[in-house]
């Protein structure tokens, strides 16, 4: 029985199987039919069109470049913008001899020699109908080309946009700088973070600061117009033009057309051009960053990093010669300061140890402890010295913050312990990037005991050692903050916990439509378990400091009509022997130590928040206070006139 | 039930005996077939790759490999290919996943395992793989599969689907899942099912574009009509219609295509290969490469129409569909009836594994055939 029913079923199954096998068959047949329908529609029917085609007639694509995106200061001032010149472009697809070509535009002065090879290079990474751009050409530059232009199949001026930075120096770090794409930047697009067919017809790319990170924003879309033109170059079709019937283009009509380029959008920063002047200004013959942040929403302000540079200088095509020569100035004026440069934080690490201290519960802030200018760990022989060799007497946690006395901080490092102290100040933003809307930014070093023993291969340095604790008490050692961090966790104390993201960008206006899109503050870990009568102990101490008589800021800060809350630090750049005195003038000025110092005012109702550092300029409290000063005034007091 | 099974094994073998050479099975219309379209090819890849000797030579000797793995493989009988199948599929599996983690990357993709003396694509084995995993499971169990069989055979199909797509081999992907999906329609798939779940998949496209961001929605819509871009995929498009086109019904003859030669043509000597046959020998080379292709489908169906039992005749069919897909995918592309997905043209364009793979599903079909009278119980 069982069997019969199998036997039945094999059938019945392979039956079933030659059905669907015939329906299958039909379908293949089908399509089939299609397919060879369609060869015969282009090989046959629309033969002669496309034989045309291939013959010295040939559809060319031209892709339209869209429009660059603007960056506004917080105030509507234009910090980059679009201006037109000529551009020698070259269609790889339609040169005969690109050898050839390329040294006659030398001989004309219209293309430098010196690139030869890497423009050789960037136009075979291009595709056939890509434009490539050569040069920038001058007035006369481009009068000289166009007498000329018909020795020059393939060859080509078109009218373009340059970038240019109005305010030149004083926005190079800020907002950074475009420059011609590059065989790098193609491996790039290969990796599909960017869409090369969208830059077929650009020939700049964000290459630093805001124009690289806002890269896509600032783009647009490129758009393009396709053209039948004929083995003599002469235009018989154009997709811009109305349909004008020359050729026979039934073939092509659905798909020849034209797509306009969509602009990019705006951007605006919350960048004050004018503060940034006076910063600039400020920082005139130093080596340093400034860095002001607005504490309610993490608004950078004003970002110097000294010395500056001119960033049109990358937008028109530097030379390699310039380049190398900017490259290599000692005073590294390419390097971005204020987010990579990573300086040891010195006594502005005071007021965040001081608020941990407090919070731990280590120390008792009304007790005084005796300064006798030296600090001895117990069953050691080194003397860890204070600043002020003499002593500071009998200090309290107050007294300790408005005179910068070390002696109480190594005490109250030791109290802490490196744990607790490296916990506390990466959860106030030190020894990790701040996430600013820009690239390159380091993260500075906030060392722990695994930190210590991965960086260190002999064992016996791999522990970390007391003395270690007592010199992170006054930022010296390992720990290294950058000017942004400092400024950031100002912003911090400013606010009493409040923490933002600093960001440079505010809103994004969209190139078509104008419509503007603010983006919100983006906010962090809140430090809310820290109590309130911390904050304020703190804040009075960093009055303080500019305000009494003992203060190790009061001279730059004298006189102001608002209160400031500042902290002065000096970092030493190289270590001096047991018994050495520091003498500011035998020192080579490279080896002087570096002057730091951070405000936010008025302490009452902040509304800045500032870090400055100034590489070799003697302790904080002269140069560096000084710096901040203008940058405070001039916020605050609208005043420094306006700039260039 | 004896006086049936004993007619289903005598009947056919001795019809089927002089096919088979002192012991050894090669399908002679099969293999004579893939020799004609290979000479086709290489003559066409000569020209495509500028009159390189080299790059031919390498196809050659890529030929003889695939030819030796078509005379090794035919000599198995299905019976044997049945059992090891589920550890053949599992092992492509486990492989597919090894390249996922600890692939070469070629061309911006991971697809390649470093064997230390070659590389390959573990993706291509599926190609034949899945087919057989699902013939496997079908014929210990009765046809047409019931609705809980169905979703342990979308399974086998998906998981290696999904691993191919994620490196990212759109192409491989798409051939994979077809031979799947042919192989359960052949299976015998019931007609309410197939309607039912092609009626939930188009109610699904609204839905699933109403989720998409602008930019995935730009991305499909190029991707379904190529030409709407013509700075991106579309000028590929542009370009090979023009040769096809221009090629007419003889075309400009051997080494005279000026599209290909002028190096207008992207990846005339892979995916595009099509289009340069078109250029220089017209329609009629065209429509010979055709005939020559539908002579290995219909005696792939055919095998499978003679085979006897479940596991051969799914395998059978549903090996010679994939390669009509193959075939499709390819011309339609080329030509712009299609998408642009990344599918050589089988035994034509230049590349290794796949013409492997392919030799093996050959010899897979060869063996079935050469086999038979032993499949007697």
């Amino acid at each position: 029985m069982n069997t019969t029913v199998r036997l039945k079923d094999h059938w019945k199954e392979q039956r079933l199987f030659l059905s669907r096998l015939f329906a299958i068959g039909a379908i293949i047949l089908l399509l089939t039919g299609v397919l060879i329908w369609r060869l015969f529609q282009l090989q046959i029917v629309e033969h002669q069109f496309f034989a045309d085609l291939s013959q010295g007639n040939r559809l060319r694509i031209e892709p339209l470049p869209p429009t660059r995106g603007l960056i506004f200061d917080r105030n509507g001032l234009v910090l980059a913008e679009n201006l037109p010149d000529w551009e020698l472009i070259i269609i790889p697809e339609e040169i005969i001899d690109l050898e050839e070509s390329l040294q006659r535009l030398e001989e004309l002065g219209l293309v430098d020699p010196a690139e030869h090879s890497s423009l050789t290079e960037l136009i075979r990474s291009h595709r056939g109908f890509e434009r490539v751009r050569l040069a920038n050409l001058t007035e006369a530059q481009a009068a000289r080309f166009a007498a000329r232009r018909h020795h020059f199949p393939g060859v080509d001026i078109q009218e373009g946009l340059v970038r240019n930075y109005p305010f030149g120096k004083l926005t190079g770090h800020a907002v950074g700088y475009v420059a011609r794409i590059s065989p790098s930047d193609l491996d790039e697009f290969a990796r599909g973070s960017l869409d090369r067919s969208d830059y077929a017809a650009t020939s700049l790319i964000g290459r630093s600061g805001i124009e690289r990170s806002y890269e896509t924003v600032l783009h647009g879309s490129v758009g393009y117009r396709q053209q039948v033109v004929n083995a003599q170059g002469r235009v018989l079709f154009d997709s811009t033009v109305s349909a004008g019937d020359v050729l026979r283009l039934e073939p092509l009509q659905g798909s020849i057309e034209t797509r306009w380029p969509i602009p990019g959008d705006n951007v605006v920063l919350g960048l004050d051009i004018h503060l940034q002047s006076v910063a600039q200004r400020a920082m005139d013959g130093f080596r340093g960053a400034v860095v002001a942040i607005d504490p309610a929403t993490g608004d950078v302000l004003a970002m110097v990093s000294a010395p500056a540079f001119d960033p049109n200088l990358f937008s028109v095509g530097l030379s390699s010669e310039d380049f190398r020569a900017l490259n290599s100035d000692p005073d590294k004026p390419l390097f971005h300061r204020a987010l990579a440069g990573n300086y040891p934080p010195g006594s502005t690490i005071k007021p965040f140890l001081g608020l941990a201290a407090l919070h731990h519960e280590s120390l008792e802030p009304e007790r005084r402890d005796m300064c006798p200018g030296y600090f001895v760990l117990p069953g050691y022989s080194h003397r860890y010295r204070d600043w002020k060799s003499q002593g500071h007497g009998p200090v309290d946690l107050h007294q300790a913050i408005v005179e910068s006395c070390d002696v109480y901080f190594y005490k109250l490092a030791l109290g802490l312990g490196i744990d607790n102290i490296s916990v506390f100040l990466r959860d106030i933003g030190f020894g990790v990037e701040t996430g600013i809307d820009v690239s390159g930014e380091n993260s500075g070093l906030v060392p722990t005991r695994e930190w210590k023993q991965s960086q260190f291969s002999a064992r016996e340095d791999q522990v970390w050692f007391p003395g270690e604790t007592v010199i992170t008490g006054i930022g010296q050692g390992f720990m290294l903050a950058t000017p942004l961090q400092l400024a950031h966790a100002t912003a911090m104390l400013a606010t009493g916990g409040q923490r933002f993201q600093p960001r440079l960008v505010m809103a994004v206006e969209n190139g078509t439509t104008g419509k503007v899109v603010e983006s919100d503050p983006v906010r962090l870990n809140v430090m809310s378990n820290i109590d309130e009568p911390h904050w304020q102990e703190i804040e009075e101490a960093m009055v303080g400091v500019t305000e009494e008589s003992q203060g190790t800021g009061r001279v730059a800060m004298r006189g102001t009509p608002y209160f400031v809350a500042g902290k002065t630090g000096t970092a030493q750049v190289f270590s001096l022997a047991q018994d050495q005195e520091y003498d500011e003038e035998a020192i080579d000025e490279r080896l002087r130590d570096h002057g730091l110092f951070i405000a936010y005012a008025p302490s009452d109702n902040p509304a800045i928040a500032v870090a400055v550092v100034v590489e070799n300029g003697g302790g904080g409290s002269t140069t560096a206070a000084t710096v901040a000063r203008k940058v405070l005034d001039a916020y605050l007091l609208g005043e420094g006139d306006v700039v260039q | 039930m004896s006086s049936s099974s004993i007619n289903l094994a005598i009947g056919p073998a001795t019809v089927l005996r002089p096919l088979r050479l002192r012991g050894f099975v090669m399908d002679a219309p099969i293999i004579l077939t893939v020799f004609a379209i290979c000479m086709l090819g290489f003559v066409v890849l000569y020209s495509a790759a500028g009159e390189n000797e080299t790059l031919l030579l390498r196809q050659a000797a890529r030929f003889a490999v695939a030819v030796f793995a078509f005379a090794i493989i035919a000599q198995v009988p299905p019976r044997m290919l049945r059992l090891w199948t589920p550890w053949i599929f599992s092992v492509s599996l486990g492989l597919l996943l090894l390249v996922e983690f600890r692939g070469v990357t070629g061309g911006g993709a991971q697809r390649w395992l470093d064997l230390g003396f070659a590389r390959f694509q573990p993706s291509e084995i599926m190609k034949v793989a899945v087919p057989m995993m699902i013939a496997w499971f079908m014929h210990e169990r009765t046809l047409p599969p019931t609705f809980k069989q169905l979703l342990i055979l979308l399974l086998f199909i998906c998981a290696p689907t999904f691993l191919i797509a994620l490196q990212p081999d759109l192409g491989t992907a798409i051939l994979v899942m077809a031979s799947g999906v042919l192989t359960v329609l052949l299976a015998g798939l019931s007609l309410r099912l197939i309607l039912a779940l092609g009626a939930i998949s188009l109610g699904s496209i609204p839905v699933l574009w109403n989720y998409m961001l602008d930019y995935q929605r730009v991305r499909v819509l190029t991707f379904l009509d190529p030409e709407s871009d013509p700075l991106g995929a579309g000028y590929n498009i542009i370009q090979s219609k023009i040769a096809l086109g221009s090629g007419g019904l003889f075309g400009k003859g051997w080494l005279n295509g000026t599209q290909a030669h002028l190096e207008f043509l992207p990846e005339r000597s892979t995916d595009f290969i099509f289009a340069v046959l078109g250029e220089e020998f017209g329609l009629l080379g065209l429509l010979l490469l055709l005939v020559l292709y539908f002579v290995l489908i219909g005696r792939g169906l055919y095998i499978a129409a003679q085979a006897q039992d479940t596991f051969t005749r799914l395998l059978a069919g549903g090996l010679s569909l994939t390669f009509f897909v193959y075939v499709f995918v390819n011309a339609g592309m080329v030509c712009g009836l299609l998408p642009i997905v990344g599918v050589p043209l089988p035994l034509v364009s230049v590349g290794g594994t796949s013409m492997v793979t392919l030799m093996a599903g050959f010899g897979i079909l060869a063996a079935i055939h050469g086999n038979r009278k032993l499949l007697a119980p």
